[in-house]
């Protein structure tokens, strides 16, 4: 297989009109990365959510310079949702080695614990917004409550998005009607998308912790 | 590189250099990927309404777009009528005039331009192009469509809620647009705000699609630098938008919270009446600047797929190879990185660091090189080509002139001296629309009548092509350049009414001129529509490839191409798409799958 790494801007230096590029280019594939599509998706998807979320990041910087801005104090129960976030990542990790390794009995279990996780990761979210209302801290007393809810709700929002998939892909396995490769492919595109949300969910605590 | 392909190229640099140059037998490169599992419809329902073919796709946008952008066209009649002749229509009060002056500006800039070029065009054309058989997500494509169309809807809807849509001005400012005395700031905000980021949600499955299709998808034998320059203006446009749409999606949720919750993200401390609102300390500044991060790249969202259409009209109608090539994927490649970092010249009144503007306007300079570098090449394509006065070629004329003409006056815009005196009046109105508004427009009417054999296999009507051209580019010259006069005497945009302002004595006759210029254009459109309508029935049966042009889509085996593009193989490419009226053979253009000992002759064209 031919290399397809080559810069884009090495690829948009050649010369298509020339005779000698002309023979490199009859051997060209139609591919510019050695990536498959869906796999490409995914870091398209996180690419465009990361931009969302530097946004919120830096609205966030913006606004808690302005007087009226008054922390939140963050409840243990963040810190536990924290632990079962990379509990979950953990275990994710895992069950695409298991599935790599075409152990796909265990890997079933293990997508399993991996959802149960990951919906006791939102009640936990849920509850420390119940926390938070039942203290009268609502969206609309402080920007740094609103910034909280907004930004809790939005990564919320992309697990449940991660959840349908990982729905998909547990299906497809217990019906044990896929196929290999793809299914591989698809345990480890969604782990990558697990890890991808662990890491905003430490930058999101992070900056909340900080300030 | 490796071995093989270095002594090849010495092989075949020593056969040219001794005159007897032997071609070398055709290398048909093994297809590594393998063929798309292709959906296929089994129903009326699936085939033509829920559709997962991109070409179908591609319609549905294109006619959603247009039926909202029609509304638009309306909206901006009952603002030309309330401008030319005040107080002589009593349905147009303050309220119904800001309305209109809004939902025009959003409509035509998002649900029409963007949806068409990228939705439309981008559907229709990047799987043909690159010689593709389907999008690589066809049903996060059709989703995309839907969710498009709920996007619309939802816009639509706030026309018929109490209060009626927003009036906030297409830029949606808060604190103004959320507060009462703003028309629809009860619901039709709500509305507008949701109705954007439907949009914008859409819009991100779609651009997945275009953008992945391009780089993965491509036919063998296609390379970056043999694709269409059209294909590179819509996947530049869409890599932009995939970034630049997030920011208008983050100022959307925070706004539509400071309306329904009662956050003050960008609310500041407000009174009114004698009283003090619940909002605190919110940075209406914010807003802007996120605003304004999508509102720029929306621009070039717009103007890239433009570029690269016109490229191709004008290459093929001028029956010469684009000048250039790589200098025109280089000015779109940089056009794109730039278009990020020149927001604030959309500041520039309101009350930023001075340094700062002084970066936006070097930067907003700067994109003035790779611009005129692009002209330049349009002009010189023309030089000495083989112009056919065909209509797309007329728009593709019409666009560079106009280009150029809004193009000029954004270089005095760009600096922040001449724009605060000119800053919110007619010469910013004129600017934009004739840069963003009518030279990209130019592109759409060129491009659909160059495309429409491919879609629908018959030609559009000739004559009627030729009124609407020439009504919609002298008519556009009658609107917009007395808005530069107006500009320039003071008069600003967005005022209901200018009474009996000493601005408006010589403004009058002006107004009532470009009124009545406004309307005759916009019913000209009408006569399009009809146009299209009519011909997609009755029209003139084209032949295959009407305009001998090289590109794939028009050599599928069937026009209009099928489901599935091409037939049984999908083609090879041994080319790019501008190989008109190359020497050393007996045929005029040569088709980009068109093999090296088909043409053994064909010598190495100059460029």
């Amino acid at each position: 297989m031919k290399k397809k790494k080559e810069s884009f801007f090495k690829l948009i230096s050649q010369k298509p009109w020339e005779a000698s590029q002309a023979i490199l280019d009859n051997e060209h594939d139609g591919k510019t990365l050695a990536v498959s599509k869906a796999k490409l998706g995914v870091r398209t998807i996180m690419v465009v959510s990361t931009v969302i979320f530097s946004l919120f990041v830096v609205s966030y910087s913006d606004r808690m310079l302005i007087h009226d801005w008054r922390s939140l104090s963050e409840p243990w129960l963040l810190w536990i949702n924290t632990v079962i976030l990379i509990l979950t990542s953990v275990i994710f990790h895992r069950t695409k080695v298991l599935a790599e390794n075409n152990k796909f009995e265990k890997t079933k279990n293990s997508l399993l614990v991996v959802g149960f996780l990951t919906f006791a990761f939102i009640t936990g979210q849920l509850l420390v917004w119940q926390h938070f209302v039942n203290l009268g801290q609502y969206a609309s007393i402080n920007p740094a409550n609103a910034f909280f809810y907004v930004l809790t709700a939005l990564h919320g929002l992309h697990i449940l998005g991660g959840l349908y998939f990982w729905a998909k892909v547990t299906t497809q396995l217990f019906k044990d009607n896929y196929n290999i490769s793809k299914i591989k492919q698809n345990i480890e595109l969604c782990a990558i998308y697990w890890h991808f949300l662990l890491i905003v969910w430490f930058i999101l605590f992070g900056l909340m912790l900080a300030t | 590189m490796d071995e093989e392909y270095n002594n090849k190229i010495e092989t075949k640099a020593a056969d040219s250099s001794s005159g007897s140059y032997v071609p070398p037998a055709d290398n048909i490169p093994a297809s590594e990927i393998p063929e798309q599992e292709l959906y296929h419809a089994k129903s009326f329902w699936t085939r033509w309404v829920f559709s997962q073919d991109a070409k179908v796709i591609g319609v549905q946008y294109a006619l959603t777009a247009t039926a909202v952008g029609l509304i638009g066209l309306v909206l901006s009649w009952g603002m030309r009528l309330q401008l030319g002749f005040p107080e002589t229509f009593s349905f147009l009060g303050p309220a119904t005039y800001y309305q209109s002056v809004t939902m025009h500006g959003m409509i035509m800039v998002v649900y029409l331009l963007t949806a068409l070029f990228l939705g439309g065009f981008g559907n229709y054309l990047i799987p043909l192009m690159v010689g593709a058989r389907d999008m690589v997500f066809p049903y996060l494509n059709m989703v995309s469509f839907w969710m498009f169309l709920v996007a619309v809807l939802v816009l639509i809807s706030s026309f018929f809620v109490p209060g009626g849509p927003t009036g906030a001005g297409w830029t949606l400012y808060p604190p103004q647009a959320i507060l009462p005395g703003t028309p629809g700031s009860e619901m039709g905000i709500v509305l507008m705000l949701v109705s954007l980021s439907l949009f914008v949600i859409g819009f991100t499955m779609g651009g997945l699609n275009y953008v992945i299709t391009v780089l993965q998808a491509r036919t063998r034998g296609m390379t970056l630098m043999r694709m269409p320059l059209t294909i590179w203006g819509i996947f530049t446009a869409t890599v932009l938008a995939l970034l630049a749409f997030p920011a208008l999606l983050v100022a959307c949720i925070m706004m539509t919270l400071d309306n329904l919750l009662g956050t003050s993200f960008f609310m500041p401390e407000i009174f009114t009446m004698g009283e003090q609102l619940g909002t605190t300390g919110g940075s209406p500044i914010l807003f802007q600047h996120l605003f304004w991060f999508f509102g720029h790249p929306e621009v070039y969202i717009v103007a890239l797929p433009a570029f690269g259409i016109v490229s191709d009209l004008i290459s093929v109608h001028a029956r010469k190879n684009i000048f250039g090539y790589r200098m025109m994927v280089w000015a779109i490649v940089i056009i794109g990185a730039l278009s990020f970092v020149v927001w604030a010249h959309h500041m520039y009144v309101s009350g930023m660091n001075p340094y700062f503007g002084f970066f936006f306007a070097t930067t907003t300079l700067i994109i003035a090189v790779p611009t005129a570098i692009k002209v330049y090449n349009w002009v010189l394509t023309l030089w000495r080509g083989n112009i056919h006065l065909t209509i797309p070629m007329l728009f593709s004329l019409g666009f560079i002139v106009t280009f150029v003409n809004g193009g000029i006056t954004g270089l005095f815009l760009g600096n922040v001296i001449i724009d605060i005196p000119l800053s919110d009046t007619y010469f910013v109105v004129a600017h934009f629309h004739m840069v963003m508004g009518i030279a990209p427009l130019m592109v759409i009417f060129g491009a659909i009548y160059h495309w429409f054999p491919l879609i629908s296999g018959r030609h559009l009507n000739q004559t009627l092509g030729k009124i609407h051209f020439w009504i919609s580019f002298i008519g556009a010259y009658a609107i917009y350049f007395p808005m530069h006069y107006l500009g320039f005497i003071g008069v600003p945009r967005r005022y209901y009414e200018m009474y009996d302002s000493p601005y408006m004595t010589s403004g009058v006759g002006l107004n009532q001129f470009i009124t009545v210029a406004a309307l005759i254009v916009g019913f000209t459109q009408i006569l399009f529509l009809y146009n299209i309508a009519h011909s997609a029935f009755y029209g003139e049966k084209s032949e295959k490839n009407p305009w001998k042009a090289n590109s794939l889509e028009w050599h599928t085996p069937e026009m209009p191409p099928v489901h599935g593009n091409f037939g049984k193989e999908l083609p090879v490419v041994y080319r790019w798409p501008y190989d008109f009226s190359v020497p050393g053979i007996d045929r005029e253009y040569i088709p980009q799958h068109i093999s090296p000992s088909e043409v053994p002759t064909a010598k190495v064209e100059k460029t």
